[in-house]
């Protein structure tokens, strides 16, 4: 500081900045994608460690025994569902009755702001049927959950059947200080919804302090899937998946995340590119912010939750539910010995691999790097404003010629591209009707189409905004409004990083390039394309191809198309249905702030 | 046994005053032929027609007096007890002036097998003491009464006292209404009399004292948890005093019950648990349970019917209920050993009663539980609204124990329905939102009674650091605005007194009220979080009063054996019955900072605020501008002449 309260000593360090900022903001950027992909160098990463007391020192001992009988429970429940056609609702009442359990079911339906193609339901109804097992001498202060959703067709009917079995041999022992809250769902995160909005008759136990979400489809199973990311990519405390890893290393069971298991090799190639894969599909489902589980709506309530996937792939380690049982209740167990919710570890973390974590403070440089960019771009534009251009005669009548249109020049551009994300975020929802009077396409693709409509519409906005602007637009004025949306820029990723950070760095990643460069003087067509290929909507197209690869499921240009426009829905769909922020925040404030970048690159 | 029929008189007047002791009229009859009735009306019809000309008032304490003497095991002849009574009977005019105050103790133990197959045990013991603490009366003899207790009441001028202590929530809907309903933790309410000038120190040291006396928690009653309710809690013995001044409130949600209560509480017996019912209160079984409960509740109850006297009465209750999966490993048998481990031998030599109730109300033809060994002896009684049929089993009868000289009950369940009940009153509470900054509290009152309404009130106290915004209070029933005839709201003042809200709320028949209030949640000072802070703060217990149309009263086409001309009006006291309903305690989550990391925290603000705070403000409230050194008187000088010279200046 002492550095910047000597006037020349701070012109010196100005005029470096201003001189050299090219040169550091393409080293920054470098530099910052290069500490993100160091991320998943397995030195460079803090093994998981357990930081909850309650759950560390008491070793528990796993006793479930009753595995077989769980999966002929799930083969009853298959055959009711068939027979009902759906939830056996009476079933299950009667069987979590005669396990002891009070018993308790909740109707609820939802209409769709349109039909959700992928899973086809448009009027929703349905029913969830959960048991509570009361704590014996407990005021029904604290609880657990644990479900299972009933799907249609002829998956997960051994999760309930495993879901029975656990609530069986819970019942009969007396160790249990907080209730535990047995849950069939249907209609997965819907149900759930209706479970944990409150409202008189949904699932109370007390305040609710952890919750596992369980789906199982077959007999013996290879390994073990954890499932994190929550709605608006929320993560539960890093000790459950602790907790989870902890007792799968002790039981035996093969444990993954994201569908990788873990390797030693992190010195090798492919070993490095195995942990980049992980850490980048994290990244990508953090960053699409919708709930990835049936556990995703609960991090809102500060309850952690997690879903835990059985996974039978062709590999010789086979493992039977008797050992999924052992390994929820041991789970269950540590979980029960809390005294305090899970607060101890981390909430901010990525995972390349289910034994490492990169916490907030390891990976926030990287998008500082990124971030540091735009201030330097501001910088440089606030000197080259403050610095009357180089004529001497009349410099004063200048500058007022410029600072007058100065700020209308500024305003029009911002409210009209707001008005065009408040457009984009309206119109898909209030047309599909009209639309679908009009053309032949169906309600879901009307609303896609709609968006994609609107969005491409938005890219006329620099001429409606020469229309609405008198004169010449000036070099003064593109400056100050470069200004403004360089500093927005930075503001709006600064926050979405904090809360979503994969969100936040996706969007640095492909905006930061474009909020540097862009003037009026680059070659037109060539920047057009470059700022078309970096919008928000090319981004999502291309993390969509990519997490296809990531997932080593790579798909045609055709496949991948129809998966952006089912990728489009469910966004705005997981907005309206749960309240998901990212359709929202793309539509109103990142386009937006990209429009004004496209509307400087058009500057007349 | 006149005490015993003394208590039923005390009972009648409990009834009166809205007791939460419903036992009712209870009416002993006889199955095989009239050999107990006998034996019960011996004494007093032979002792009636000795001293015919006695005031009925003395007789009756007379009676009471011989009882006691007979009930232990000196059996003495009827001369000596008569002669007595003799001598005491010119003294005991004056009420005041008794030389030697008498008392009497009872025990009891009621079971009722529950529907869900749980158990539920409640034990009674009933100390009378007919002696008078009000008037400043220094009592230094003890016999059967507790002197810990009996200091307690004359020291700190206690009219009424009321504390209980309960581990486990009592599931309503499963197991009916108790009969002494609790809250979870601890409750204390106390009445004290109105020669008491400084109730709030008075009530401190009461509290801590108490809390030495059971072994609990009860110092961290404070005035931040203590309210004065103005109309939920009546005194239950004689008086009319009701100015709520006198009257205390507090209950501590979190406190955790275990054998450090339960031994001084055993202690207060006058058997302690070395003979009698209290032999199967043994901790290991006790605790081993779905539900404990144990109160001790001291009131001044009527000597007799002209109630010129009072006496003090000492209730000590003990509640359990036994889980069907945890004790009984599923099983639906039930016996004595298996719920305490120990068998019965003996009552209480002390006892003027005891007696072991089994509620077999269910069970008229015995299809669906079995009770070994049998007893000819039944009881009806009008509990809770509803008659109730028992088997009676008296301990002061060697005959109950049989030839191997133990009791050891067996209750073998023969068909298994677990279906939910559904009482007629039943309440629950929650905390909705999410977030840490405000929420909403939401009590649900259910009234399940098909065609009658009925009135409740509603007692909320919730800490200072929930911030009721109590202009969001919103009664709701059916969808429509249900508007409290009364409500009594006192605010809460930080760090001093909690909220208390109090409404006298209409249910309409099978309807559910919903009360809702939105609150904030304050941010405490670093001192005053717990040392468990993420754990979260608890709101104690709403308390919901009422009196509920009685099930008795619904039962319109009763086929029972009643004259016709008995039934046409409904009776006052079978009408309606008093319940008292308390909803689960909250756990609400305060804002709480990271604790683990104070010393990074401090390090960080100081940096910020000496280094970058000062630097910028530096920075940007200074205008920085380059000044030359004022040049020395040389360089001046120089100047000048060079200036004289035409040259420029150095």
């Amino acid at each position: 500081m002492g550095l910047l309260s000597d006037p020349n000593r701070r012109r010196a360090l100005i005029s470096l900045l201003t001189r050299l900022n090219s040169p550091i903001c393409v080293v920054c950027y470098m530099a910052g994608v290069a500490w993100f992909m160091g991320l998943a160098f397995e030195p460079f990463t803090l093994r998981t460690y357990m930081s909850e007391n309650a759950m560390g020192s008491t070793m528990v001992e796993e006793r479930f025994p009753a595995g077989e009988r769980a999966l002929t429970t799930g083969r009853e429940f298959s055959a009711h569902k068939k027979k009902a056609g759906g939830m056996p609702v009476d079933w299950l009442v009667k069987t979590m009755q005669a396990r002891g359990l009070e018993v308790f079911t909740q109707r609820f339906s939802r209409k769709l702001p349109f039909p959700d193609e992928n899973k086809e339901r448009y009027m929703v109804k349905g029913t969830n049927v959960y048991g509570i097992l009361r704590a014996p001498r407990a005021p029904r202060t604290e609880a657990l959950v644990l479900s299972a959703p009933c799907t249609p067709g002829d998956s997960n009917n051994q999760a309930v059947g495993l879901l029975l079995g656990l609530a069986q041999y819970f019942r009969n022992q007396i160790y249990w200080a907080k209730d535990i809250i047995f849950l069939v769902n249907e209609h997965d995160l819907i149900g759930m919804q209706a479970c944990i909005t409150f409202s008189p008759d949904s699932c109370r136990g007390g305040s609710i302090q952890a919750a596992l979400s369980l789906e199982l489809s077959s007999d013996v199973i290879t390994s073990m899937d954890l499932v994190l990311e929550g709605l608006n990519g929320q993560l539960p405390n890093l000790d459950l998946a602790n907790l989870f890893y902890a007792f799968c290393q002790k039981i035996g069971v093969l444990c993954t995340i994201q569908g990788k298991l873990q390797r030693n090799d992190w010195d090798s190639v492919s070993g490095y590119s195995h942990s980049v894969q992980t850490m980048m599909l994290m990244v990508m489902k953090q960053a699409s912010g919708r709930p990835w589980g049936d556990h995703g709506l609960f991090l809102r309530y500060h309850i952690e939750a997690a879903s835990i996937k059985g996974i039978n792939s062709f590999r010789q380690y086979k493992t039977d539910v008797t050992t999924i049982g052992r390994l929820l209740e041991g789970m269950y167990r540590k979980l029960n010995n809390l005294l305090e919710r899970l607060h101890q570890s981390y909430f901010f973390y990525l995972m390349p691999s289910l034994s490492h974590f990169v916490s907030i403070g390891y990976y926030m440089p990287a998008f500082g790097l990124l971030a540091v960019i735009l201030l330097l771009r501001a910088l440089d534009l606030w000197v080259q404003l403050a610095t009357p251009p180089p004529r001497t005669e009349d410099g004063i009548t200048d500058k007022e010629q410029v600072s007058s249109p100065g700020v209308l020049s500024v305003l029009t551009p911002l409210v009209i591209s707001h008005l065009t994300g408040v457009a984009l975020y309206t119109l898909p929802i209030q047309f599909q009707e009209m639309a679908v009077e009009q053309f032949p396409v169906s309600e879901t693709e009307a609303v896609v189409l709609t968006a994609i409509g609107v969005y491409t519409a938005g890219l006329a906005l620099p001429h409606n905004t020469h229309r609405l602007l008198s004169g010449e637009g000036t070099e003064q004025g593109w400056r100050v409004l470069k200004l403004v949306a360089v500093l927005y820029l930075a503001v709006l990723l600064g926050c979405t990083a904090l809360i979503n950070f994969s969100l936040g760095f996706i969007l640095a990643l492909t905006l930061v390039p474009v909020a540097a460069f862009v003037t009026p003087h680059v070659p037109k067509v060539l920047s057009a394309f470059i700022l078309v290929i970096l919008s928000p909507a090319c981004t999502l197209l291309f993390s969509v191809f990519f997490f296809q690869e990531l997932q080593e499921l790579p798909v045609s240009f055709q496949e991948g198309w129809l998966l952006y426009l089912s990728v489009i829905s469910q966004g705005i769909l997981d907005h309206f249905l749960y309240g998901s922020l990212v359709y929202p925040l793309i539509a109103l404030l990142v386009y937006p702030c990209w429009l004004l970048f496209w509307n400087i690159l058009f500057w007349k | 046994m006149a005490a015993h029929r003394c208590s039923n008189c005390a009972a009648l007047l409990i009834l009166c005053s809205l007791s939460v002791f419903i036992v009712v009229d209870s009416q002993e009859t006889t199955l095989n032929g009239g050999h107990h009735a006998t034996t019960v009306h011996n004494p007093q019809t032979t002792t009636g027609t000795a001293e015919q000309t006695a005031e009925p008032a003395v007789e009756e304490r007379r009676w009471e007096a011989t009882a006691v003497e007979e009930a232990t095991p000196d059996d003495d002849d009827d001369a000596a007890a008569s002669d007595k009574q003799d001598t005491s009977a010119p003294e005991t005019v004056d009420p005041s002036s008794v030389p030697q105050p008498k008392d009497d103790f009872q025990e009891e133990l009621v079971i009722r097998p529950l529907h869900s197959g749980d158990i539920y045990a409640s034990f009674q013991f009933r100390t009378v003491w007919e002696t008078d603490f009000m008037r400043g009366n220094k009592v230094s003899h003890y016999r059967l009464f507790p002197k810990s207790l009996g200091q307690v009441i004359s020291k700190f001028s206690v009219r009424e006292l009321h504390i209980s202590f309960t581990q486990g929530y009592w599931r309503t809907m499963q197991w009916g209404q108790p009969f002494q309903p609790s809250p979870p933790g601890a409750e204390l309410w106390v009445w004290f009399q109105d020669s008491v000038t400084d109730v709030d120190g008075t009530w401190k040291e009461l509290t801590n004292v108490l809390s030495g006396i059971f072994c609990a928690s009860l110092n961290f009653i404070d005035s931040t948890n203590t309210v004065q309710p103005s109309a939920s809690f009546k005194p239950l013995g004689i008086g009319n005093e009701t100015d709520h001044r006198f009257l205390r409130y507090a209950t501590l949600p979190r406190e955790i019950v275990c054998t450090e209560n339960l031994t001084p509480w055993k202690k207060l017996l006058p058997c302690g648990s070395k003979a009698g019912l209290a032999v199967l209160l043994k901790s290991e079984k006790l605790f081993h349970s779905s539900f404990h409960s144990q109160a001790v509740h001291i009131r001044p109850v009527c000597q007799d019917w002209q109630c010129k006297t009072t006496s003090w009465e000492l209730r000590q209750t003990l509640n359990v209920v036994f889980d069907l999966h945890n004790s009984a490993q599923g099983k639906r048998e039930w016996s004595l050993f298996k719920m305490f481990s120990r068998t019965l031998t003996e009552a209480c030599p002390l006892a003027s009663s005891s007696k072991i109730y089994i509620d077999i109300t269910d069970n008229p033809q015995g299809e669906q539980f079995e009770v070994s060994p049998a007893t000819p002896l039944l009881s009806q009684a009008v509990v809770l609204g509803d008659r109730r049929t028992f088997s009676v089993y008296d301990l002061t009868q060697q005959i109950t124990f049989g030839t191997v000289r133990s009791l050891n009950l067996l209750i073998r369940w023969k068909s298994s329905e677990g279906d939910m009940l559904r009482p007629l009153l039943h309440a629950e509470r929650y905390v909705a939102g999410y977030g840490l900054q405000t929420g909403e509290i939401h009590t649900l009152m259910y009234n399940n009674h098909p065609y009658r309404s009925f009135p409740v009130l509603l007692l909320d106290s919730v800490p200072w650091y929930l911030r009721l915004y109590i202009h969001t209070l919103t009664v709701t029933s059916k969808g429509k605005d249900n508007k409290p005839s009364y409500i009594h709201y006192q605010p809460s003042k930080d760090r001093l007194r909690p909220h208390l809200l109090e409404m006298l709320v209409q249910l309409p028949p099978n309807s559910v009220t919903e009360v809702t209030v939105q609150f904030e949640r304050a941010l405490l000072k670093w001192t005053e979080y717990t040392p468990d802070p993420n754990h979260g703060f608890y709101v104690g217990s709403s308390v919901i009063s009422s009196l509920v149309p009685s099930i008795v009263a619904m039962d319109t086409n009763s086929t029972r054996e009643r004259p016709l001309f008995s039934s046409f009006f409904p009776c006052k006291e079978e009408s309606s019955y008093f319940v008292r309903v308390y909803t689960e305690p909250l756990l609400v989550n305060l804002p709480t900072p990271d604790f683990s990391m104070p010393y990074n925290v401090i390090c960080l603000t100081c940096t910020v605020v000496a280094v970058g705070y000062g630097s910028l403000y530096n920075l940007l409230t200074r205008s920085f501008q380059i000044e030359e050194p004022s040049p020395g008187l040389a360089k001046r000088i120089a100047n000048i002449i060079r200036k004289m010279r035409g040259v420029p200046p150095l």
